[in-house]
């Protein structure tokens, strides 16, 4: 019967954590689409922020921003890190492969956060200037890790009987790689790519130093600009109640966008399994 | 045909300059961190991590409270996240069928994605007003005579932290874990359930055992992701370099102090003192990151 009975206790308290995880995300989810829908309108995707103490006003401004920060850093960080998977694919022998491998595993393990102070010591120090750029920089370099080992992992699943085919046709090695071997590798780097979106549209912290922040447009890459995380985290914290409404109206598109992006991802790798 | 082996000599030198720029990014890292660091290594060694006083005005620069801060916190949170993220592992793969899988799936991704922005302002705005009036009283009702738990309740402190901490941790211990116990052959299953065994017992001698090198790494693996974490913490734990036994006391981290005073750091040895926390702040989160990633690599492929 003691046995029983812990077995009983056993899988009561496992089906309990499990409600216990899905509430919280249900709860998350739900509360902030809930304020975030209560808290949002027109003024809020039209217009820049107003001066402190006025109510009203937008936050245009941070999501081109984010928009803009995450575009830049993708332009850098996605052919250069699919071009180093399949480097690091197609000459997996050789021992500098080993070495790019082992630094992008741990580059991928960096606090994000010590990403803003390098990128902020790399760039924002010596041009003297919070930057749009500086802040691309720094999200580029959370991207490069993460999109380089799902391209060699997906160059490295297709079967070499593709790439003997393509070269027996007497078509030359680097054609073969990239039209036919990437070609079928292509919704797997899609998916890579999608999720490393997923994850930098919210990050807030190497922001904070490097694209700083602007109440006002950024006039060219080379100006502090608005994120829409580092807006929310502003408005958050400060003892408006004004801000803190648009706060939740930044998390509601924020989760919005991350959520599709996973979810898309998700049909994705269930479609090319 | 000469021109042939041209290109593809090209093409792989477009190859090896990509890997080479990847590559440099972490060696730049590493020097950049070093040279902006170094005045502070040289003028507080590793006083500086005994030293309990931080107080910019008047250059002093102990970082103790945030090492504590980050311990406490951390450690904290793998406690309350452990045991649910353990469980949840084992009813995907003990338990749930593939449908329910997926499901679960989902919900652990999608948690695994929340920004931490977001974590903090669910925090701030939910959590922190629950912590003050119900829970905190709550727990010192029952708790009160603990050292851990006496004074009065703000909302913004450890505790609070540590709560969000243990939430944000958990999607990356379950799928490990859930990765881990897959592995377990099922021999060993049947082998334990054919003598008789209860599912608990079959877990704890067939699953639980077989994983246990596994579940450490996993762990340590959390206890990283916590010590990195730095949004979300800054924005519930109050920002205090404080220490204190008591749980309900606001606080900082590592992380947090850098997010906090980076921008307002006037003065070359304050900023300098940031570079040095933010370079102790990486090497620990190394220390228990690659080990672990190793070891689970090492596991899942072997059985």
């Amino acid at each position: 019967m003691n046995r029983k009975l812990k077995d009983k206790i056993f899988q009561f308290f496992i089906y309990l954590s499990v409600s216990i995880v899905s509430f919280v995300l249900l709860f998350i989810t739900g509360y902030v689409l809930y304020k975030g829908f209560s808290s949002i309108n027109l003024d809020f995707f039209i217009r820049l922020p107003k001066p402190v103490g006025e109510e009203g006003g937008g936050m245009v401004n941070a999501i081109v921003g984010s928009f803009m920060i995450v575009g830049i850093a993708s332009l850098f960080s996605i052919p250069l890190s699919i071009l180093t998977g399949v480097y690091l694919s197609e000459y997996k022998n050789e021992k500098f492969a080993n070495i790019v491998r082992s630094s992008l595993e741990i580059l991928s393990a960096v606090p994000s956060i010590i990403i803003g102070v390098f990128v902020y010591g790399l760039v924002v120090y010596p041009m003297k200037r919070f930057s749009l750029l500086a802040g691309s920089i720094a999200l580029s370099i959370i991207m490069i890790p993460l999109i380089a080992r799902t391209t060699e992992e997906m160059v490295n699943m297709v079967p070499t009987t593709i790439k003997e085919a393509g070269l027996s046709l007497g078509i030359k090695n680097w054609k073969v790689i990239f039209y036919i071997i990437l070609n079928t590798a292509k919704p797997g780097v899609l998916t890579g790519v999608l999720l490393s979106l997923a994850r930098v549209f919210g990050e807030t912290a190497p922001l904070l130093f490097t694209s700083f922040g602007n109440r006002f447009w950024h006039r060219s890459i080379l100006d502090p600009a608005a994120a829409l995380p580092l807006q929310i985290f502003v408005y958050a914290i400060a003892p408006y109640d004004d801000w803190n409404r648009q706060a939740w109206a930044g998390a509601f598109i924020l989760i919005i966008i991350v959520y599709i992006l996973i979810i898309v991802s998700r049909r994705l790798v269930l479609k090319y399994k | 045909m000469t021109n042939k082996d041209y290109s593809n000599k090209i093409f792989k030198f477009i190859l090896k300059i990509s890997a080479i720029i990847s590559f440099s990014i972490l060696v730049l890292l590493f020097v950049v961190l070093l040279k902006h660091s170094y005045l502070a290594i040289k003028t507080f060694k590793l006083k500086f991590f005994i030293d309990t006083t931080w107080d910019p005005v008047f250059e002093k620069f102990g970082a103790l409270p945030f090492v504590y801060g980050t311990l406490l916190t951390s450690f904290l949170a793998l406690i309350i996240s452990a045991p649910i993220s353990i469980s949840v592992a084992l009813f995907l793969s003990e338990f749930a069928n593939r449908r329910l899988k997926e499901f679960l799936g989902v919900i652990i991704s999608l948690l695994a994605a929340i920004p931490s922005v977001i974590y903090g302002l669910v925090g701030i705005f939910v959590l922190a007003p629950l912590m003050r009036e119900y829970i905190g009283p709550g727990i010192q009702k029952i708790f009160g005579f603990l050292p851990f738990f006496q004074g009065s309740v703000y909302g913004l402190d450890y505790f609070t932290a540590s709560i969000v901490l243990s939430i944000m941790i958990t999607p990356t211990i379950t799928s490990i874990s859930t990765e881990l116990f897959d592995a377990v052959p099922k021999s060993l299953r049947e082998a334990s359930l054919a003598l008789g065994a209860t599912k608990w017992e079959m877990i704890k001698i067939s699953v639980l055992k077989t994983a246990k090198v596994g579940i450490i790494a996993a762990l340590l693996l959390g206890l990283g992701r916590a010590i990195g974490e730095t949004m979300a913490v800054t924005m519930v734990i109050g920002n205090v370099p404080n220490i204190s036994l008591y749980l309900f006391s606001s606080g900082a981290t590592l992380a947090s102090v850098i997010a906090n005073e980076f921008t307002e750091a006037t003065g070359d040895l304050y900023l300098s003192s940031l570079y040095y926390i933010g370079l102790v702040l990486l090497l620990v989160t190394l220390a228990l990151n690659l080990p672990s990633k190793i070891l689970i690599k090492y596991l899942v492929k072997t059985k």
